[in-house]
């Protein structure tokens, strides 16, 4: 499982990139070039994500910082062949991507006039180039809660995110959600388009305005690693490729982890993490070898990632040394207490449902409650589970019917059973939840 | 400085004759208090409460000829009841406006950026 740190990358739209006309004095090596590109993509996607934070403070504009890591990467290509890899790429990329865009900007009259802003307000004074890379990585926090703000809706946040933030190319966002890569490009350019039209602020939300400004960015880190756990991990190279579910898990948690360097006091980032990685640790048990759903109770726990159980644990461990519970280190904590049980009948249901209590007084939704009603059904039966049920509006969610199919079947009221996998089927979202559902219905 | 338009709009049923007069009353006040708020905040630019939607009359060109049509220009239960124009730092600033004035009409407020000369 890679969790290579919490780098960004950024990876240009294009692999040929605009050429600023610069023509190496020792010619192409073709050979050597082809041996190295991948190396140097590789290098410059790392390196390219806190260049591309520093462009936007810079410029004060996203599309000239896109435009500027482009430039910057079709330089690259042809410097580092010839040059090495430089010792710090994101330096490298930062004052190239900006030589690059004052360049541009001088061609353009809209520009030249953007430019003479840009000096008068100091924000491209000559000569501290060193200074520009923000150590605290503020740039990174600030273009963050830019690309979840709240005005933005969650599509364009999660759009922008990994964009901007995880480096994908369009057409690898647009495959990970299923949409036409031309759909994918119209909702970054409305989502740019109004960052600029209503002058959304590019700045780091002060400490009063965190608790509304936090939680988009959590939920989009969740919401990209949920989009790729509900396949199963990758068998072949195709799903190694940009777009399939582990890219997304992969993205989910590079993100997380991310946000906990970047802001290691907030209790609720470690829980997210904890979460994600806790949540990450069973998914290899999860599905067959065909694809195929398997639950929890089902699993082979010796497919559970020790590593990231333990990490998990760990995280969740200094969450609780806080004593500020949110619901994601609530729903960590969950997690954590599945981990610790060997076998399904190990489980601390007990405690789960106190989790639940917690949880469900904080966030009051009715998929908590349908969830805490999981696991009263362990402690207390199936019935008074299905009871708790009956006071909850979840009819087009198929996993309240799957819930109830399967407490209806433990009771052994079986017709009614039947019904409701049916039903759970009809509604289930992916192809592997479906076919789980109605086999059990037969 | 930037400038926003708040606008809010009645739907036909939420209509302010319907308020009993104490509470109009005191949304007038709430209002009052706000806008001086915003003025001292140096935020306020403009506001406006508008006559009732079926008052007005939309003008049109033909061929160099004015016409004119009784009501308004879409025939919709939702109008426009009034706005805000403020100045405000960036959007952020922007919102945190537009949301007292939501609070204190009891109705959504959409908020616009005025577009520059350049886009």
């Amino acid at each position: 499982m890679s969790s290579s740190g919490d780098s960004a990358r950024f990876e240009p739209e294009s692999v040929d990139g605009p050429h600023s006309g610069e023509v190496s004095a020792h010619g192409a090596r073709a050979p050597q070039q082809e041996l190295d590109a991948e190396q140097i993509g590789r290098t410059f996607r790392e390196g390219s994500g806190r260049a591309v934070a520093a462009l936007i403070r810079l410029f004060g504009d996203i599309e000239v910082a896109e435009d500027a890591v482009q430039d910057a990467f079709a330089l690259a290509l042809k410097s580092w062949v010839k040059d090495g890899l430089p010792s710090n790429p994101s330096a490298w990329i930062l004052t190239t991507g900006r030589n690059r865009a004052i360049d541009r900007l001088r061609r353009e009259s809209l520009g030249r006039a953007i430019l003479g802003d840009l000096v008068r307000e100091q924000s491209l004074a000559s000569g501290e180039v060193d200074d520009e890379l923000d150590p605290l990585s503020d740039d990174q926090l600030r273009l963050i809660f830019t690309c979840c703000h709240p005005a933005l809706a969650s599509e364009a946040q999660v759009a922008l995110t990994l964009r901007l933030i995880g480096g994908l190319p369009t057409r690898e966002v647009a495959r990970s959600f299923l949409v036409e890569e031309a759909t994918m490009a119209q909702r970054l350019v409305r989502a740019k388009r109004k960052i600029k039209s209503e002058h959304i602020p590019y700045r780091v939300p002060s400490e009063s305005e965190l608790p509304t400004r936090l939680p988009p960015v959590l939920a989009v880190a969740y919401l990209i690693y949920n989009a790729g756990s509900g396949r199963a991990p990758a068998s072949g190279v195709e799903d190694r490729c940009a777009g399939g579910a582990e890219d997304l898990c992969a993205e989910g948690i590079r993100l997380a982890r991310l946000l906990h360097a970047l802001m290691p006091e907030e209790p609720e980032v470690t829980g997210l993490l904890s979460l994600l990685l806790l949540n990450e640790s069973r998914r290899g048990a999860r599905f067959a070898a065909d694809g195929s759903l398997i639950s929890l109770r089902e699993q082979a726990r010796e497919g559970w990632n020790p590593q990231l159980i333990l990490e998990g644990q760990e995280l969740l461990r200094a969450c609780l040394r806080r004593d500020e519970p949110g619901p994601y280190q609530l729903q960590a904590a969950i997690q954590a207490v599945h981990a610790d049980a060997a076998r399904i009948e190990d489980t601390d249901w007990a405690q789960i449902v106190a989790i639940y209590d917690e949880l469900l007084h904080m966030t009051g939704t009715p998929v908590v409650a349908m969830n805490r009603a999981i696991a009263v059904a362990e402690v207390d039966g199936p019935a008074a589970a299905l009871t708790l049920l009956e006071e909850l509006e979840l009819d087009s969610y198929y996993s309240f019917h799957a819930t109830r199919a399967d407490l209806l079947r433990r009771l052994e009221r079986l017709d009614e059973a039947k019904l409701a996998y049916r039903r759970a089927a009809e509604l289930a979202p992916t192809e592997a939840e479906r076919e789980f559902l109605k086999a059990r219905a037969n | 400085m930037n400038q926003y338009l708040f606008s809010l709009h009645s739907d036909g049923a939420s209509c302010q004759t319907d308020m009993a007069p104490e509470e109009m009353q005191q949304m007038f006040q709430r209002i009052q208090a706000l806008e001086s708020e915003m003025k001292s905040g140096g935020a306020w630019m403009f506001s406006a409460r508008l006559t009732e939607s079926d008052s007005a009359t939309v003008v049109r060109d033909s061929n160099g000829e004015t016409l004119m049509t009784d009501g308004p220009y879409a025939e919709s239960k939702e109008y426009l009841a009034g706005f805000y124009i403020i100045q405000a730092a960036d959007l952020d600033a922007a919102l945190v406006w537009a949301g007292k004035v939501s609070a204190c009409v009891g109705r959504p407020i959409e908020v616009r950026a005025f577009a520059g000369f350049q886009s």
